[in-house]
């Protein structure tokens, strides 16, 4: 299978029905049905009712002034437009060494995201320690912990109910001691209003800068595709308070498409960097915008 | 500012040419129908159900006559909340009993929608009634999810039946002859996260549907979730025939139109709302603030209701009588602020307040208490007489009240200007019969 191979499979699911959609699409003329349907498809897919109709708006402009006829020709530079948008968002390279810090509401897939991480950073020949930082929800360490084992790796916890800036001061000891290429922080689920919580985490910020400076600290929101335009909310409350430095897409191997990144990576000015495509060990990708996008259609 | 207001300012300019004639036209609703879609749509109700939800609203408003105690805004927005409120259904968290013991109570729905929190919380709940529930582990796949079952039944104080990685279907039928055994009379089964096109993984739902076939089969939503809310409660309903739905998260921010999303599709009642990660937070559903905040009108009367448990009793029946009478005033505005610094908990309130909720970033702790401070100091600097009539505030008095309170004219402009809203809203919402304590 190839780069790519799996996520396109993912995407493929709905593919048929887009296709079709888009089919009908075809057969009309470009007039106000086309931008309709192409604005309800962009809604159906959680990208923001004010993007859908900016964007479908610049479009119907750009037909108007270049006269365009050709609706392949108009939806391939709809496409293209759609990529540059998600492109704006930037890259990141993993430089060692590392901590990455997984942050994220309830659920939607930090701690396996870890694992997968773990195994992939493991395979590219890097060391790897994790630290269970989540000290908050019942047997969150012990997740971790399979985890941990699935991919090999050392991970550092402590008792359930413990204060998680203590994990991490001991994980931060123990990777330095080790010389670890790349420790990756798993934190507890946290819904961006509770106050509390948020100002626990900036803690855990804080220490990391503190205890290792010369670390390059990445600090990465994982995003569920399911979720709809809360996700923007969350990203926005989250980068307020610790800083977001890039995203993670999980759960793309359902139908949901997670459209809102398209405007918000560019409001973030932070990329997706990884897209999480299943439950097992080997279902994580790099993101890869023109792909994304060609999947939406 | 509230999104309540960003959507009846919006109304408001469409009706701006209105009040001449009598009765509302079929373009000016469709106007307005413009913005309730975008409305719903921002709340991610999805795009179908909100299209069939804007005909069926737009044939009730047409021709209605404007009523002499409404604007045309208050009037659309009253149509919309009241078929809102009709569409979702009523107040009903009853959970069905078997005429013979055990009842079986089966979890269902996507990774990470809080399934096993529930249980949990469930399992707690009928205890507290009475109940000798037993939880039940079926998610044999996510790693150490049957050891946070566990953890979540100890501090329930209900005991966990579990088999390992063994199959579910045979795990669930072994536990309700240990239910028979040994008295438990409600049997709750968790079972694992999974997608509703996994085809192997929802066989093996109704395989447990068919082997221990279940009073209650729930099917819990994550109230963040987008467009794909019908699709998924559409399949899942399909293939188990669910009883119920559950709404898991409302403790954050989002709107939940994914509420009217699965109800639509799926005709079944909401039974429960999970509002919290401690095991207490479960919550009967009100169709009628879910209305209010897929509108986004402020969770006003869930903040009363919250309100009242710091509020004496005492306090509450007079702020109500305020409400129904409309003389809530300035001095009343101050009393709420001051009773929900008491609460604790302070984000979430206040999340619900119009003219603080919203769009304003609620993660600053700093920005909140620095507001409410404002506020507090805007209103403590009024006389009397103007707190309880703000009307009589001219421009020598609002200077006073700057300068007495280190504000500014415009932070003062717009304390009024929540203060009018929140009552208008309370008015609002007394005429609508949803107001209630
Ligand atoms: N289908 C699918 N499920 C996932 C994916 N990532 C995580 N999950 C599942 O989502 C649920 C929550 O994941 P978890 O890692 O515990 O989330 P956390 O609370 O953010 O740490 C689990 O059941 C995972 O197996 C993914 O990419 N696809
Ligand atoms: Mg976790």
């Amino acid at each position: 299978m190839g780069l790519f191979g799996k996520f396109k499979n993912a995407l493929n699911k709905t593919k048929q029905s887009f296709l079709s959609k888009l089919d009908d699409l075809f057969k009309r003329s470009i007039g106000d049905d086309f931008f309709d349907e192409l604005e309800e498809l962009l809604i159906s897919s959680d990208v923001s009712v004010k993007t859908s109709m900016e964007i479908v708006e610049n479009l119907r402009d750009r037909v108007k002034t270049e006269r365009l006829k050709d609706k392949d020709f108009v939806i391939e530079i709809f496409k293209e437009e759609l990529t540059n948008m998600l492109l704006e968002g930037g890259k990141v390279e993993i430089e060692t060494p590392a901590i990455i810090m997984l942050v994220g509401v309830n659920g939607v897939g930090k701690t396996t995201t870890i694992g997968k991480l773990a195994n992939k950073f493991i395979k590219e020949g890097k060391s790897v320690t994790i630290a269970a930082a989540d000290t908050f929800r019942a047997a969150a360490a012990d997740q971790l912990s399979v985890w941990a084992d699935r991919a090999k790796v050392r991970i550092i916890k402590h008792q359930e109910g413990g204060d998680p800036s203590a994990v991490v001061f001991d994980a931060i000891a123990s990777a330095k001691a080790k010389e670890t290429d790349i420790l990756i922080i798993d934190t507890a689920g946290r819904l961006h209003v509770k106050a509390n919580l948020m100002e626990e985490l900036k803690k855990m910020d804080k220490i990391i800068k503190r205890e290792y400076p010369e670390a390059n600290l990445y600090k990465l929101m994982v995003l569920d595709a399911t979720t709809g335009q809360n996700a923007f909310s969350q990203v926005e409350a989250f980068d307020k308070d610790i800083g977001i430095n890039g995203l993670v897409l999980t759960k793309l191997d359902g139908t949901a498409k997670g459209g809102f990144i398209i405007s918000l990576s560019r409001e973030l000015e932070a990329p997706v960097c990884f897209v999480g495509t299943g439950e097992k060990i080997d279902d994580i990708e790099d993101f890869d915008a023109k792909e994304f996008i060609e999947g939406l259609f | 500012m509230a999104l309540f207001s960003s959507l009846s300012e919006k109304l408001n300019h469409v009706f701006s040419k209105l009040t001449k004639h009598g009765r509302l036209t079929e373009l000016e609703i469709k106007q307005a129908m413009r913005e309730i879609r975008i409305a719903l749509l921002e709340a991610d109700v999805n795009i179908v159900v909100a299209k069939q939800f804007i005909n069926k609203v737009s044939e009730k408003a047409v021709g209605q006559e404007i009523l002499k105690s409404l604007s045309p805004t208050q009037q659309v927005i009253k149509i919309v909340n009241e078929e809102l409120i009709a569409l979702m259904g009523s107040t009903n968290s009853k959970l069905e009993v078997s005429g013979s013991s055990p009842t079986v109570i089966m979890m269902s729905g996507l990774q990470g929608a809080g399934k096993t929190t529930l249980c949990g919380k469930l399992a707690l709940y009928l205890k507290k009634q009475g109940k000798n529930p037993l939880l039940v582990g079926c998610d044999i796949y996510r790693p150490a999810a049957i050891e946070q079952l566990k953890v979540v039944g100890g501090n329930a104080g209900v005991e966990v039946f579990e088999k390992g990685t063994q199959d579910p279907v045979k795990t669930s039928e072994q536990a309700i002859k240990h239910a028979k055994s040994y008295g438990f009379d409600t049997v709750i089964i968790d079972t694992a996260g999974r997608l509703q096109i996994d085809e192997d993984m929802m066989q093996e739902l109704e395989r447990v549907k068919k082997a221990v076939n279940p009073t209650e089969i729930l099917l819990v939503i994550d109230s963040m979730i987008g467009q794909v809310a019908v699709e998924v409660a559409d399949t899942f309903n399909k293939r188990l025939e669910v009883t119920g739905l559950v709404l898991t998260k409302l403790d954050g921010d989002t709107r939940g139109g994914a509420t009217l999303s699965a109800k639509a599709v799926t005709g079944k009642p909401i039974k429960f709302c999970s509002t919290g990660e401690k095991l207490g937070d479960l919550e009967p559903f009100y169709p009628d603030r879910m209305a209010s905040r897929i509108l986004g009108m402020g969770d006003v009367l869930t903040l009363i209701e919250r309100a009242e448990t710091a509020i004496s009793e005492e306090q509450a029946k007079k702020l109500e009588k305020k409400f129904r009478e409309n003389t809530f005033t300035l001095e009343d505005y101050l009393t709420q602020f001051d009773a929900i610094k008491n609460m604790g908990g302070i984000k979430d309130l206040l999340s619900m307040m119009p003219g603080l909720g919203g769009k304003m970033n609620l993660s600053n702790l700093n920005i909140d208490e620095k507001q409410v401070g404002q506020i507090k100091a805007i209103i403590l600097s009024m006389t009397k007489k103007e707190r309880r009539d703000p009307s009589i505030l001219n421009a020598s008095r609002k200077k006073r009240i700057v300068e007495g309170s280190g504000t500014t004219v415009q932070e003062v402009n717009k304390l009024l200007k929540n203060f009018e809203q929140t009552k208008q809203m309370m008015k609002q919402m007394k005429n609508n019969k949803m107001f209630r304590f």
